[in-house]
């Protein structure tokens, strides 16, 4: 069974530490998450939500997503970027983008192999991410099959939801 | 194979003998914490099916008492589960009210050589107690109540070793400004404490310290179990089943690194990041604040409470300057009325709110206003963390703090601990 079909956006690049705020900025915090999505990198990048595209990539340093465990995932998710690859993710982030259903991967090399305005392609499948203006692939740094069938099935809500646990509700 | 601190309670909550970095451990979570945030209505999801409500703490703190209709709601929300569910562990508005990570480190929730979770990112705080605690996320809360588990990639260790005791004037704060500043950040690493030193650091030292592991970006924070450890659970929680959990020698670390308490200063870190930001008090002495805050769950511990009743006694804050002072719970505050230490802050002039997170995440009782500069003893300085985005905040200790707002400039606090010395 192939998990996920090859996704490609163009890139918007970012550097090491990027916090949770900066993604979801604290006076966001209490809104809906439909809100919350049209703050992304608001403080940082005010262009960034204005200029991109459905399915547009992501792509940081190390230690993306520090801070708060605010679901900032969430938020990445529903602006609509199609992916992020760093060259490494804070690991809470990381939990944050499993259960929320966002795709997020580690690519050691990712922040000097693309510059700004590129175009990036994932394959889940054989774990590469490829440029596509200097046709250089890197190696993506696999995650266990349990998390990334939670990942790419929508996070870790409607496997809750499937099992009868909690109620259901219209995705947030 | 020899097994640290974070692999050893992992491996056994997973029923494993042995776990290594890069495995993925599915462990029993033996304390499920949750803050009031979780029950924002975005997040919280009606829950048909609880795991096991002795095993549920309910913590309102981020926004007590309700500041807004939502925070309302939201407790409204946690109560009614709470009741739904028979969950007993409930700390509402009131007495028992507290930051989560403050009250699980006064009631020993926190059981040494098990499993904590809270989603919220400080809850490696109850590292501090041998515990292995880990910040997770909203869903995470709902997947650990409902099915009484979480999931964790193992990471590698770094350990540190301290030797030799802190000089007066000098914190637990200081430590961690020297290791963020030193050391940067621990991202997808674990933190072990431990060395002969370790045993000069008190109890809310540790708390302090473990708290501040989040801005390491760390997995898990933890000290190793000692005779402080034992005597303040048995105060605290005398029927709690611990097992306190030490490494196994020669286990691997990623990075073995001594600190010498001895040699350590008064740090600052500068505004807008923690690691690798971290400069000497004398550095930027004399820069004007309008605010000082004491507070949060990594500072608002009895100890931090006393330091600045210590430095502000008799004196008065400056003209123009705000100190805040924010205990971690209720408990806290009781314990400093009767000390005599609200008292003293409030004759010099400082204001000492109720337990809640408050002016740290710029909520409510303190936030900034655009272009304010704060010194602040609490958890993080990013852009925006306590107010307006165009707000400076500097991070020092809480003597440091202390001393800055009698003043009205960041000041050395060392003349106030000076009779202290040996
Ligand atoms: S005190 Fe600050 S860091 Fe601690 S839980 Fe509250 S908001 Fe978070």
């Amino acid at each position: 069974m192939s998990l996920t079909n090859t996704l490609g956006g163009k890139v918007w690049k970012f550097g090491d530490d990027i916090n949770t705020d900066l993604m979801l900025p604290g006076p966001w915090l209490y809104r809906s998450a439909g809100e919350q999505a049209k703050a992304v990198f608001i403080n940082n990048r005010p262009e960034f939500l204005r200029d991109m595209k459905q399915g547009d990539v992501v792509i940081g340093g190390f230690n993306y997503g520090m801070g708060s465990s605010r679901p900032a995932a969430r938020s990445l998710r529903n602006c609509g970027v199609g992916f992020l690859l760093a060259e490494a993710l804070n690991g809470l982030f990381f939990r944050n983008c499993v259960n929320f259903g966002f795709r997020a991967f580690e690519c050691p090399g990712v922040s000097t192999a693309f510059s700004e305005g590129d175009r990036a392609e994932l394959s889940i499948d054989d774990w590469t991410a490829t440029n596509t203006r200097t046709g250089q692939t890197l190696a993506v740094t696999p995650i266990p099959t349990m998390l990334l069938e939670m990942m790419v099935g929508g996070g870790v809500l409607p496997m809750l939801e499937a099992k009868g646990l909690i109620a259901r509700r219209a995705a947030g | 194979m020899p097994m640290t601190i974070a692999e050893k309670i992992l491996a056994h909550a997973s029923g494993q003998a042995s776990i290594s970095p890069g495995d993925l451990a599915v462990v029993d979570v033996e304390t499920a914490v949750l803050m009031d945030m979780t029950f924002l209505p975005e997040g919280w999801r009606e829950v048909l099916s609880l795991h096991d409500p002795s095993k549920v703490v309910i913590v309102f703190d981020h926004l007590v008492p309700a500041p807004t209709i939502q925070a309302a709601t939201a407790h409204a929300t946690g109560r009614r589960f709470a009741k739904q569910y028979g969950i007993e562990r409930l700390h509402d508005v009131g007495l028992d009210q507290g930051i989560a990570h403050a009250v699980v480190a006064d009631r020993g929730y926190a059981i040494p050589g098990t499993v904590l979770v809270n989603g919220d990112s400080h809850t490696c705080a109850a590292g501090a107690f041998n515990c292995a605690a880990r910040g997770v996320g909203g869903p995470d809360m709902l997947f650990a109540i409902t099915t009484g588990k979480a999931w964790f990639r193992v990471g590698e260790t770094i350990r540190y070793d301290f030797a030799g005791a802190l000089r007066p004037g000098v914190s637990a704060k200081d430590i961690f400004l020297h290791i963020a500043g030193t050391h940067g950040a621990h991202v997808n690493q674990n933190v072990e404490y431990g060395g002969p030193g370790m045993h000069t650091i008190s109890m809310n030292g540790r708390r302090t310290l473990a708290a501040m592991g989040a801005e390491l970006s760390a997995e898990f924070t933890i000290f190793e179990p000692d005779d402080a450890l034992a005597d303040y659970m048995r105060t605290v929680n005398p029927t709690a089943q611990t097992r306190p959990t030490m490494p196994d020698p020669d286990c691997l670390y990623r990075e073995r690194r001594a600190i010498d308490l001895g040699l350590l200063e008064p740090l600052i870190a500068l505004p807008d990041g923690i690691v690798n930001n971290s400069v000497p008090v004398g550095q930027v002495e004399g820069q004007r604040i309008d605010q000082a805050f004491v507070g949060s769950c990594a500072n608002g511990t009895l100890d931090d409470l006393a330091v600045v009743a210590h430095v502000v006694n008799g004196r008065k804050v400056a003209k123009g300057t705000r100190l805040i002072v924010t205990p971690g719970t209720q408990s806290i505050y009781l314990a400093a009325l009767k000390a005599g230490y609200v008292e003293t802050i409030t004759a010099a002039g400082g204001i000492v709110t109720p337990a809640t997170c408050g002016a740290c995440v710029g909520g409510h009782l303190g936030a900034l206003g655009p272009d304010e500069i704060c010194l602040t003893a609490s958890t993080r300085n990013f852009k925006g963390r306590m107010g307006d985005p165009s707000a400076k905040i500097y991070m020092g200790s809480p003597a440091t703090c202390a001393a800055s707002a009698l003043t009205g400039v960041i000041t050395h606090p060392g003349t106030f601990f000076a009779g202290d010395r040996a």
